[in-house]
Parts: C-alpha cells; structure tokens; sequence
C-alpha cells in the first residue's frame, strides 16, 4: 500500500488472520488471496457537494460482496468510480494488487470488470445477442469481416450458450428486446456482463424492478457467476436478498465506509445500524473487526 | 411480434445446421425491420397505383409514365437513404436539398471551368458533387456531436447557409454548362428499358440495405438511435459514428445533385425546397422509426415512389399538383401518429 491512508485495508502481501476473519471466505482458499478489487481512500466531489470521503471497499476472489448504504451514502459513485464512468479527486484503485487507473468503461472492461447499471443499458430495438456482443462484435473472417461485416450465426450461437449456460430463458433470440418481459431484460444485461466478467461483476440495484420469481433467478445468478470464480460486488437496498445471497457485507455512510460484516452472522439490527449511524464501529477499515466484535460493540 | 415472425426466424435460434440459420436469420431480421410501417408503405402505394390506373389507365399505366414516376422516386430515394441512416440515430437532416443544390453549383463550376465533354470532365465533376456534399455532411455531423446542437436546429442552419451559399455563388442566376454528353448519358441514357438513374438508386438501395442490416456500421447506428447510453458504455465511439453518419448522408446528396445536373441540365437554384420532406416522408413510410433505432433501407426505397406517385397521379387525374404536398402531409402526420402510438404501446408493456 503506497498511500498510507486510514482506510487502508489489509496489506496485500502476507494476508494475515485477520484477513481471514472479515468473511466467511466461501472457497476456503480465497481467504489467503490478494483482493481482486481494493478501492481505498476514495474522494470524490460534485462541487461543494463530497459524495466519497475516503470510501473504501474490499473485493476477494470468488466472494459475493454487497455495498450497503442509505441514499446518498455513495455507492453509485463508488461503482462509478470502478467502472470508469466518472474519476476519482483522490485514492486507490487494486486490482489483483496492481494500482490500476480506470480513466474510461473501456479501461474497467479491459481488467475484467464488467457492469450491471440499474437502468440496464440495453438497446431495446436490437436482438439479445446484438446486445450482448455490442462493442465486441465478432466479424466475417477475411475480407468481409475487414468491409465491416458481422458473423451474425457465430454471435447468435455464442449468445445461445451464453444465455443457456446462465439459465436465463429467452424463446426467440432473434426478437428484438424491447419485446421481452422485465426478468427476461435483466437476464440478457446480467447474462452480457456474466459472459465479459472475468474478475469482478459490478450489480447496480439488480431486483429493484423485479418480482418474486425474478429476484430468485438474478440470486441464482450471481451464485452461477461466484462459482465461476468472479466476485461479485452488489448494490441493493433489499437487505433481505442481500443477507440471502452475500458472502459479505460492506456498509457505506457519508462517503465512507463504516462496517464490514460477514454475510452469515451479520443482522439486519446492525448493518441498518450502521447504515444510520446508530452504532459505530471504531474503525471499519479494521480488518480485525469480526462480526463477531461487531456484535460485542452493539 | 406475429407467429409468423417468431416461425420464420425459429430454425435460426439453437444453431442448426449449415448456412441456413445465417441467411434466414438475416432475413429474419430484416424481414423484422421492414415489417410493420413498411407493409403500411406498400399498401399506400398499391392503392394509389390501384386508383391512379382504373382511372386513366391510358395515362397513367403507359412505359413512359411510369418511368418519369420512377426517375422521379430515384431522386428521392437517393436522398432517402442517407435520411435513413440519420433517423435511425434518431437524427433529421433537414438541409439534404440545400446541400444538393450547393453540390450541383460547385460541380458545374468546376465541369466549366475544366470544359469539353469528355470522361474526365464528367468525374471531376462527379467527385466535386460528392466531396461537396460529404462536406456539408461532415459539418452537421460536427454541429450535431461537438457543438452538441439538436439535429433539427444543426441542419435548419445549414440548410439556410447552403441555399444562401448556393444563391452567392450563382448571383441568383441558373448556371448553363453542364456537358450535353453528361445529360444524354446520365440523364437520358436507359438500360433495359430502365433510365440510369433509376438503376443507381437500386444499386444505392441494396448497398444502403447491406450496409445497415448486416455490417458493424449499421448495427451501431441503430443502436445509437436505440439507446445512445447504452452505445457509450459498451465503448461505442458515438459522435465519431455519427459524424459519418451525417457525413454519408451529405455524400449522397452530393450524388443526388449530380443526378439532378443531368436531368435538368442546370443548377435549379430555385428549386428543391421540399425535398427534405419528401425523403422524410419516404423514410418515414418506409418503416424508419422517427424515434430512432429501426431503420429499413428498403422500406425507404418503397417509401420514395408514394409522393412521386402522388404527384404525377393527381395531375393525370386533372387536379392541381400542389395537392401532393398537402396529401404528403397529411400522409407524414398520420405515419408518424402510428410509429408513435406503436412504440408507446410497446414501452408501456
């Protein structure tokens, strides 16, 4: 760590017990990896307005993590931040321990990191596997493919695996989105970020406009994509589906991050507690702090 | 989506055998583009051809009839095409007239000053058009993406500034000069029975259709119109692609002016004030969304013959021409009143 912050995690190198303590490591080895994704001392301001202050955020292999916090609390801008939308004033990004910059989308897609936004971003006039290969198309080998043309039966092929592998249900994958329910819309954004994603998967609100059946169906997943060995980084306020699914539990308040709780043992007593400010934990960047002292402290 | 659809594109989804899937999904997809609209561009046209022939079919439905309509259409529909391309980024180009015109006065300006008859000549004049054109584009494209001007308003200027320009440059005055063996050739000239012209536009319509269905290009540009945020964060270089977008579009207007010098022989500065609207309403009928995203190239090319067919329709009936323009916009409300209702209906699912 070059920049000795407060919010400094764990050191990188030795990864010691405490390490070990934050989560439940739900691999068993991942406990003793680098962090695929450490953000630290973040800072960023919209005029007078400061939206980070020093936020901090920890992401091990494999492991899903959810970002908690109250509107306003700085979790869009701290997936802003990772997936190159917006920059940094100040801080650190890691990425398997390299500091890394992150100045557009492009550059998050080249480390592996892919995207889910709330709003999805899909084109709703083009078919499933146009979205899905969109700004990666695959071309027409040879001099067709140089003219600009697309292998339209490679990219439909690819999307049908692609979409079948991930259990996500579409019936004609040459209909244009726009003809598709909600959960079939959010399967293809899911499914396009799943299929890029080789180290982190960005989920911005990923339920929030899904039923019962639906929000089962992202939970299962984003337990596809972890089992894939991609860590998952989750932004919800449904706590329920975030205790359900979460390895771990990371709180944001004020542009800072206040509490690292373990999914298991975590409660919704003190990750809401958290979230207000009703209880503090000394020091959340500790990595020392356990669920366990969590509980002793409320 | 009907059945129908969902039928003909179903051998294409779990990745059957042999190139089959490839050509019947493309068609598929294309079929798709042009549906809806584009039937409705096909049953106007129909009709109007049912209705202009029962009544004077010794009029109307002679050879030479229906190729002045067809010469007619091919003006529109090289216009139209690159209007295509425009809406489907959810864009306009309301200057395609102006800059016509101001491409046909530099490209007799040049042929003049060049002189003679001959084959060099001709393309110079030729490539001036088209480089004229091009540049205009060029310029609503960077008004579009750079001064970040709406489409309407970007193009309402320089469609001003490119029929003033085009006045400056000819005093007000038509330009004579274009060579004879330009008018007999290209003008006049047929092949098969059908003018030069009219086989350009069809070879401008396949290139055009090739081009938005089934290349990268195309596919960006219907995205754009579809969902421009979505375009950015996939890494889409959205107004550079749309700097090209305006800039073809400026292009085959440029080719539409070296048409127009053949046809007419001069520079017909007064003329062209609706042509902007006639390659709307021909793109609009064909099937382009007004609100981006779809786009049908041969839709357009339908879409093109309708006022072409209005307007010579309606004379041969013995009623004054000028009710084309007041049909064509009746005809533009009304398409653009169902493209809306279709997609509000779509979005509320």
């Amino acid at each position: 760590m070059s920049t000795p912050s407060p919010a400094d995690p764990a050191p990188t190198g030795p990864a010691p017990a405490g390490t070990a303590s934050v989560g439940p490591a739900p691999h068993g080895a991942t406990a003793l990896a680098t962090p695929v994704l450490e953000l630290s001392g973040i800072v960023k301001s919209y005029g007078q307005v400061q939206a980070l202050r020093g936020a901090a955020l920890t992401v091990y292999p494999g492991e899903v993590v959810a970002l908690v916090g109250d509107n306003g609390a700085g979790k869009s801008t701290t997936i802003k931040v990772i997936s190159g939308v917006i920059q940094p004033d100040a801080g650190e990004i890691r990425v398997d321990g390299r500091p890394v910059t992150i100045p557009d989308p492009i550059a998050a897609r080249r480390l592996g990191i892919e995207t889910v936004y709330q709003d999805l971003a899909l084109a709703p006039d083009l078919d499933p596997a146009e979205n899905l290969f969109l700004g990666r198309e695959i071309m027409r080998p040879g001099l067709l493919g140089k003219l600009g043309f697309l292998d339209r039966k490679a990219m439909r092929a690819k999307a049908d695996e692609a979409f079948g592998s991930l259990g996500v249900g579409i019936q004609d994958t040459a209909a244009q989105v726009v003809t598709m329910s909600g959960g079939q819309r959010q399967g293809i954004a899911v499914g396009r970020a799943v299929n890029w994603a080789d180290r982190v998967l960005l989920m911005d609100e990923p339920t929030a406009a899904l039923g019962v059946v639906q929000t089962e169906r992202v939970g299962q997943l984003i337990q596809r994509v972890r089992s894939s060995g991609v860590a998952v980084v989750l932004i919800s306020h449904n706590l329920p589906f975030v205790f359900e699914y979460a390895d771990r539990i990371e709180v944001l308040r004020l542009g800072q991050r206040v509490a690292r709780l373990s999914g298991a043992t975590a409660t919704s007593e003190n990750v809401l507690g958290a979230m207000t400010g009703a209880l503090t934990f000394e020091d959340a960047s500790d990595p020392a702090l356990t669920p366990a002292d969590s509980e002793e402290q409320s | 989506m009907t059945p129908g659809t969902e039928v003909k594109s179903a051998p294409a989804g779990p990745g059957e055998d042999g190139p089959r899937p490839l050509r019947s999904a493309a068609l598929a997809a294309a079929w798709r583009n042009m549906k809806g609209t584009r039937s409705l561009a096909l049953v106007v046209l129909l009709v109007l051809l049912a209705v202009f022939g029962a009544a004077y079919p010794d009029n109307f439905l002679t050879a030479y009839n229906l190729r002045s309509v067809a010469i007619e259409a091919a003006s529109y529909c090289v216009l139209a095409i690159g209007m295509t391309f425009v809406m489907t980024t959810g864009g306009i180009d309301l200057s395609v007239g102006s800059v016509l015109i101001f491409s046909g006065v530099v490209g007799v300006k040049v042929m003049s000053a060049l002189g003679g008859e001959g084959p060099l000549t001709l393309f110079a004049g030729l490539v001036t058009t088209m480089a004229t054109g091009l540049a205009w584009g060029v310029l609503n494209g960077l008004l579009v993406t750079k001064a970040k001007l709406p489409p309407l308003i970007a193009t309402l200027a320089t469609l001003s500034a490119a029929g003033g320009g085009a006045l400056v440059l000819t005093n007000g005055l038509d330009l004579r000069g274009v060579p004879d063996s330009l008018v007999s050739g290209l003008g006049f000239g047929r092949f098969l029975g059908i003018p030069y012209t009219v086989w350009l536009a069809i070879g401008l319509t396949i290139a055009g259709a090739i081009v938005l269905g089934l290349t990268r290009f195309g596919t960006y540009t219907r995205t754009i119109g579809s969902n421009v945020e979505a375009a950015r964060r996939a890494g889409v270089a959205v107004d550079r692609h749309l700097i090209k977008v305006y800039a073809l579009c400026g292009l085959l207007a440029g080719i539409a002016a070296y048409v127009n010098l053949a046809r007419f022989s001069t520079t017909t500065v007064g003329g062209h004030t609706g042509d902007n609207l006639q390659a709307i309403v021909a793109t609009v009928l064909g099937g382009t969304s007004l609100f981006g995203g779809v786009g049908s190239v041969l839709g357009t090319a339908f879409g093109s013959l309708i006022p072409a067919v209005l307007s010579n329709g309606l004379v041969i009936i013995g009623l004054q021409p000028f009710w084309q323009q007041v049909a064509v916009g009746a005809v533009l409300a009304g398409v653009v009143y169902v493209d809306h209702v279709n997609r509000r209906r779509r979005t509320l699912r």
